[in-house]
């Protein structure tokens, strides 16, 4: 039977080792009495450091645009917004006086497409659920601001960004992607401008 | 003088502002001095309305809600979740798939059972040294979680069929290297802990849960394995592929909070024998997920059930984690409901706390492990 | 005095700048101008040890926790005490709805008074001290009982059930804590025959009390009774802002809860210092010759193979110029006091670092059940000690006495700890 007491002085001694490893003296005094020391300080300082994101860190969707931002890949089939858990993402389509959808570089686009920062809980479904690879996440963070009805509402023209960004942040996946993409146009080529998957005029949510 | 001194029982509400209510919980306890004659858990400030939005969107649409019951063991809520859908659509999971997900939920294993030694402890008065040698160690899995998920706590990784996307190059070496650092880590902690007078003297023989009473009031994981009923799902069902790993079952005597503690602890220790055996047999290549599962890019719409029920369920670091849904084929389920374990185990905490002392309602609540998340679902 | 003379003896450097000052002065203004100068050092650095405390308090349980700790006013966050001090003084000062007014703006104040009075009759080195009282001791623990009426006013006068649990928690902790903290330092005035702790700290020039049996019993149950008159960690039981929220003073914002803590803080140093006055020899440097301990060192240093080499030649350089400075002259008094305080202080951080805290019942049980009647026979042996003059007899006398009662307490206590338990590892 253990006498009592050395539980609580094993206790301080970890406790001790601790304190000591987070000092280059203290790890000197460690290696000298011949323990190993393993965890040093493990904060990061914030603001002055910013901690090394893994590649798939998501955080807030983005639009992609191919060349120029007129030429974004989303043609408003409102899935995303569908499907959106938190239904954050509101989208109009672009429609002239007789109702009818607004063809720009062979497909329908958004009027409006906005997405409320403050609700978007960055969970990625709306990437995983457009078929046209045109949402994607961004991995920029610091996204906080006073304007609740402003500036944390994001619209189209904050929401688009290249592909070439897209490739920056994401270079693997960005791979797939286009290789998805490459695939679909080889296949969608030979019939025209048909769309794939779901129909643009989707029903609106059931809720 | 038989007769004592005449005093009034004093009524105090712990909680819903309190530090060590995990949360926004609420007891209304009675006391007489300092000694609980009466205690009344209140829940539900939380209350987030999870199944009825579960009922209003497509099966896929959940799995980022479902991170967000049991937020400490993401990855073990969403692998409930797909689980429950596989048996409704009869979706065959992938192999590579199947070890993705076994290394996750025990990973995610790791992760609570040392947040919530730790959070115990500090329920107990510690200034949070254990608290935050804990959260050291489970940052290193986080960081794991954030490389393949892209997420650290929100993971939204698991899908019916398999995982969304493979793990990324080089993650299982270090997988591998972290699970084979971390029984010193353990040794270290229990160094600190175990065997610590104080502890002891705190824990032992304070919230006594009985046998009988656990199991009529169907508490399940570390809370009823303290008790010595030998029930882990992963071994009574076999779900996913933990039959092909050779582990065991830790089972405490007393049922009490040291029993609770030190019986997580040795689960950890069997947890990194299980996540050992899976890194060493999963297959080097191989789809994540089936060609039936519900990959990225799969219309979310065109996954209709056939009229039916399911009813998946497995052992989540809190106990059994039951996710049961009807699909009247529509892209929504009918009915979804979730076995939440925090919810379950916390039926008890009145039985276990009377007659016990204000500082031990706190560490009786801090042994249950709940998170309110998934108490108020 | 002049000016010249001040700076000759370290030692003596303090007293010789008072004596300066007040050479300065006409002959009657100097008695009041003594008193003054006292008074103002006293009041001076006592907020000022306070602030450092936290800032050392926060470091060193930060680095206990692979933390930084304050790290952001100014170099190493050394500012970071004045930043709090200047955001307690410009917070709401709340008062609950109806609490009683007069006595919750009272409590904290109380709180303080006596924290600082304690302060005048610490012997902070040679000749350096406030008042030499010659009821020195019956005045520390007269004034250091005063505490326990401010923790139970404040908790009353803030009409919340949580700072009356934890008033309640105080009164009893610290009466309980009391009997075992004086029973302890009679064996020091047994041994010394004194009551002034000037002479206490005399009879130690020869032999810390620490190093004999019953002082070793006697430091360590003053220190931790101390421990839990001031109810840090493990015996912060009326604070216990895990179940208590906050204890007595769950109700106190702004600077009143600043002064709370400024209490707690100056009495923790208070305790840390009279342990060192009663058991550690005070201002008495220990009697080893350092000069041969820094030369053993310098060599140790210089030739370790396992450390770098920059370390090898620094840290013999250093021992080196340890042995110059010690054969000029000895370590001036204060700085030994200060250096075994701070040690004391360091290992008060190191409990709340480490330790989770007792339940009420226990603790009583360890005040009542094991502390009383060990500082009983601890009587009995400072006894033994001043009656039998042959000190091998003495030494082992006392000694089995001290051991075994302890080990007949524990076994009579029957704690926890001492059951075995065992776990399955079912299929």
């Amino acid at each position: 039977m253990a006498l009592i007491g050395t539980g609580v002085l094993s206790g301080m001694g970890v406790v001790f080792k601790t304190f000591l490893e987070t000092y280059p003296w203290g790890r000197v005094v460690l290696r000298t009495v011949g323990v190993k020391p393993t965890n040093g300080l493990v904060t990061v300082e914030y603001p002055d450091v910013k901690q090394q994101h893994a590649e798939r860190f998501r955080y807030f969707p983005f639009l992609v645009y191919d060349q120029t931002p007129d030429n974004l890949r989303c043609v408003a089939c409102r899935i995303c917004e569908q499907e959106c858990p938190p239904q954050c993402i509101h989208i109009i389509m672009e429609k002239d006086e007789q109702g009818r959808p607004v063809k720009n570089h062979g497909r329908t686009l958004p009027k409006v497409f906005d997405i409320d920062t403050s609700v978007c809980m960055s969970c990625r479904i709306c990437v995983d659920v457009c078929p046209f690879d045109a949402i994607e996440m961004d991995n920029t963070y610091e996204l906080s601001s006073e304007g609740r009805f402003t500036e944390m509402i994001y619209d189209k023209q904050r929401l688009l960004k290249s592909d070439e960004y897209f490739h920056s942040i994401h270079p693997e996946e960005a791979a797939v992607v286009d290789q998805r993409l490459a695939a679909k146009k080889a296949k969608a080529a030979p019939s025209a401008p048909s769309q794939p998957g779901a129909s643009p005029a989707a029903p609106p949510p059931a809720i | 003088m038989e007769q004592a001194i005449e005093s009034q029982l004093l009524e105090i509400s712990l909680g819903p502002q309190h530090p060590s209510t995990h949360g926004v919980f609420r007891m209304n306890a009675t006391l007489d001095g300092e000694t609980i004659v009466k205690l009344k858990p209140v829940m539900g400030y939380l209350h987030r309305n999870h199944e009825q939005i579960g009922e209003s969107i497509s099966y896929i649409a959940s799995f980022p809600f479902t991170d967000r019951l049991d937020y400490f063991s993401a990855m073990s809520n969403n692998l409930g979740l797909a689980i429950a859908i596989e048996q409704l659509g009869g979706i065959p999971v992938s192999e590579r798939g199947e070890y993705v997900r076994v290394i996750m939920a025990e990973l995610t294993r790791l992760v609570n059972h040392t947040a919530v030694t730790g959070f115990l402890i500090n329920d107990m008065g510690a200034f949070g040294t254990p608290l935050l040698y804990a959260f050291r160690e489970r940052e290193k899995i986080l960081d794991l979680f954030e490389a393949a998920s892209g997420s650290r706590m929100m993971c939204n990784y698991v899908r019916p069929g398999g995982v969304r996307e493979d793990v990324p190059a080089g993650w299982l070496a270090q997988a591998k290297q972290l699970v084979d650092g971390y029984p010193r880590f353990l040794d270290e902690f229990e160094m600190l802990l175990t065997d610590n007078e104080i502890i002891r003297q705190r824990t032992q023989g304070v919230g006594v849960l009985s046998k009988e009473l656990a199991v009529n009031a169907s508490v399940t994981g570390p809370m009823l394995r303290a008790t010595g009923v030998n029930y882990d799902i992963r071994k009574v069902d076999g779900y996913s592929i933990y039959p092909r790993f050779a582990f065991k079952i830790p089972l405490g005597s007393a049922g009490d909070v040291y029993d609770r503690y030190y019986v997580r602890i040795l689960e950890m220790r069997e947890s990194v024998k299980i996540l050992q055996q899976a890194l060493k047999q999963i297959p080097d290549s191989g789809p994540a997920i089936s060609p039936k599962g519900l990959a990225i890019g799969k219309a979310p719409r065109t996954f209709r059930p056939a009229k039916g029920d399911a009813y998946g369920r497995i052992e989540a670091p809190k106990g059994e984690l039951g996710f049961y849904l009807v699909s009247d084929g529509s892209p929504q389920p009918y009915r979804y409901h979730v076995r939440a374990p925090s919810f379950v185990n916390l039926t008890v905490l009145e039985d276990m706390c009377l007659g016990q002392k204000v500082a031990d309602t706190i560490i009786i609540l801090g042994s249950v492990d709940i998170v309110l998340g998934e108490v108020d679902r | 005095m002049p000016l010249s003379q001040v700076w000759q003896d370290l030692d003596q450097l303090f007293v010789h700048a008072k004596q300066f000052l007040l050479g300065v002065l006409p002959e009657p203004w100097r008695p009041w101008a003594s008193m003054v100068v006292t008074i103002g050092v006293i009041a001076a650095i006592a907020p000022a040890i306070m602030m450092y405390l936290t800032w050392i308090e926060r470091k060193l349980i930060a680095r206990m926790q692979n933390r930084f700790g304050p790290t952001r006013v100014g170099v190493y966050g050394l500012a970071q005490p004045l930043a709090d001090g200047l955001k307690m003084l410009i917070k709401e000062d709340i008062v609950p709805r109806g609490a009683d007014r007069l006595l919750h703006t009272v409590a904290p104040i109380l709180a303080v008074v006596p924290a600082m009075l304690v302060f005048v009759i610490t012997p902070f080195g040679r000749g350096m001290i406030g008042a030499d009282l010659n009821v020195g001791l019956l005045y520390f623990f007269a004034i250091s009982s005063i505490g326990s009426y401010a923790i139970f006013m404040g908790g009353w006068a803030s009409r919340s059930k949580f700072s009356m649990l934890g008033a309640m928690r105080a009164v009893a902790q610290i009466i309980s804590y009391e009997v075992p903290g004086v029973l302890s330092v009679v064996a020091v005035i047994m041994v010394t025959g004194t009551l002034s702790l000037t002479g206490i700290v005399d009879a130690q020039a020869d032999q810390w009390f620490v190093f004999t049996p019953w002082g070793l019993v006697g430091c360590l149950m003053f220190f931790l009774s101390g421990v839990a008159e001031v109810n840090r960690t493990p015996f912060d039981m009326p604070e216990a802002e895990s179940e208590l929220v906050g204890g007595f003073h769950t109700e106190y914002s702004g600077m009143k809860f600043a002064l709370w803590y400024m209490a707690e803080f100056l009495e923790s140093f208070a305790i840390c210092a009279f342990t060192v006055t009663l058991f550690l020899g005070g201002w008495h440097g220990p009697n080893i010759p350092f000069g041969i301990v820094a030369v053993l060192l310098g060599m140790i240093i210089a030739t370790g193979s396992r450390l770098p080499w920059p370390v090898r030649v620094l840290g013999a350089a250093a021992m080196a110029g340890a042995l110059v400075l010690w054969g000029r002259q000895p370590m001036p008094s204060w700085i030994w006091f200060f250096t075994k305080t701070y040690a004391l202080i360091f290992v008060l951080v190191w409990f709340r670092g480490t330790f989770p805290r007792l339940r009420v019942d226990q603790l009583m049980g360890l005040a009542w059940k094991f502390f009383l009647p060990l500082a009983l026979v601890n009587i009995v042996a400072a006894g033994l000690w001043v009656l039998i003059p042959n000190p091998i007899l003495t030494w082992v006398l006392s000694t089995t006495i001290l051991m075994a009662s302890a080990w007949l307490l524990v076994l009579a206590n029957k704690p926890a700890p001492l059951a075995r338990r065992t776990y399955v590892l079912a299929d």
